[in-house]
């Protein structure tokens, strides 16, 4: 099924726009509505516009599946990793020792009514990350293996 | 919140969820219930729950139309019953 340029070059255009919101709803996933599966879902609805945009031919060659898999088996890593190393340290699962610490995401939270500080949180934006990678990784897995064989009449 | 932008997306919102199962053409189907899906996503937003809003709107109104059109196109496109 081919698109016509002007469905290209609107998925081209919109693209990095779309990866920009996403992200931005990953990282402040503390301070404001959204987070992990809501921004990983928009970053794969930005894959999803640039497959459907494109043949399936072309657009594995910028959307492997490969790297999809790989995505998805860092952001399980790295939330395993996050929620394990609370018990390294001797305190329970999940626990958000990074909080206090003043060093990454380690600000502590000012009272009243100040300026949201992206800098707070602990583990919570790094659990935010991971399932950001996560989603976007098994979402765009789901899409190619979906996607892949069609017949081009429908 | 508003009553009459309430009553109205309600409206609508039913209208299209009776067409998306009463019509016979799996697509139109498909196209009917992501429109469903977007006065969801405005009914959510209107009712100050931002977060499912945009749940609704990527994962309703993008990826799961995508998913069925997938489907359609693998099986049959019009509905026996």
């Amino acid at each position: 099924m081919q698109m016509s340029s002007i469905v290209k070059t609107t998925a081209d255009v919109l693209f990095p726009f779309i990866l920009i919101y996403g992200l931005y709803i990953i990282l402040h996933g503390h301070l404001t509505p959204g987070g992990g599966f809501q921004g990983g879902a928009i970053l794969a609805s930005g894959v999803l516009l640039l497959l459907l945009a494109y043949r399936y031919s072309e657009s594995t060659n910028i959307v492997r599946q490969v790297m999809m898999k790989t995505l998805e088996s860092t952001g399980l890593l790295l939330f395993i990793i996050a929620a394990l190393s609370a018990m390294v340290l001797g305190a329970g699962f999940f626990f958000n020792w990074l909080s206090p610490l003043g060093s990454i995401f380690g600000d502590s939270v000012a009272y009243g009514s100040t300026v949201a500080n992206l800098n707070t949180g602990g583990l919570i934006p790094i659990m935010n990350i991971a399932v950001g990678i996560e989603v976007v990784g098994a979402i765009s897995v789901i899409l190619l293996a979906l996607l892949s064989g069609i017949q081009e009449k429908i | 919140m508003i009553w009459a932008l309430d009553f109205a997306l309600l409206l609508f919102m039913i209208i299209c969820a009776t067409a998306a199962i009463t019509v016979k053409d799996l697509l139109h189907a498909t196209i009917v219930l992501a429109a469903y899906s977007l006065i969801m996503t405005v009914l959510w937003a209107e009712m100050n729950a931002v977060d499912v809003a945009f749940t609704e709107a990527t994962v309703g109104a993008g990826i799961t139309t995508v998913l069925f059109i997938a489907a359609i196109a693998r099986t049959r496109r019009s509905s026996s019953d």
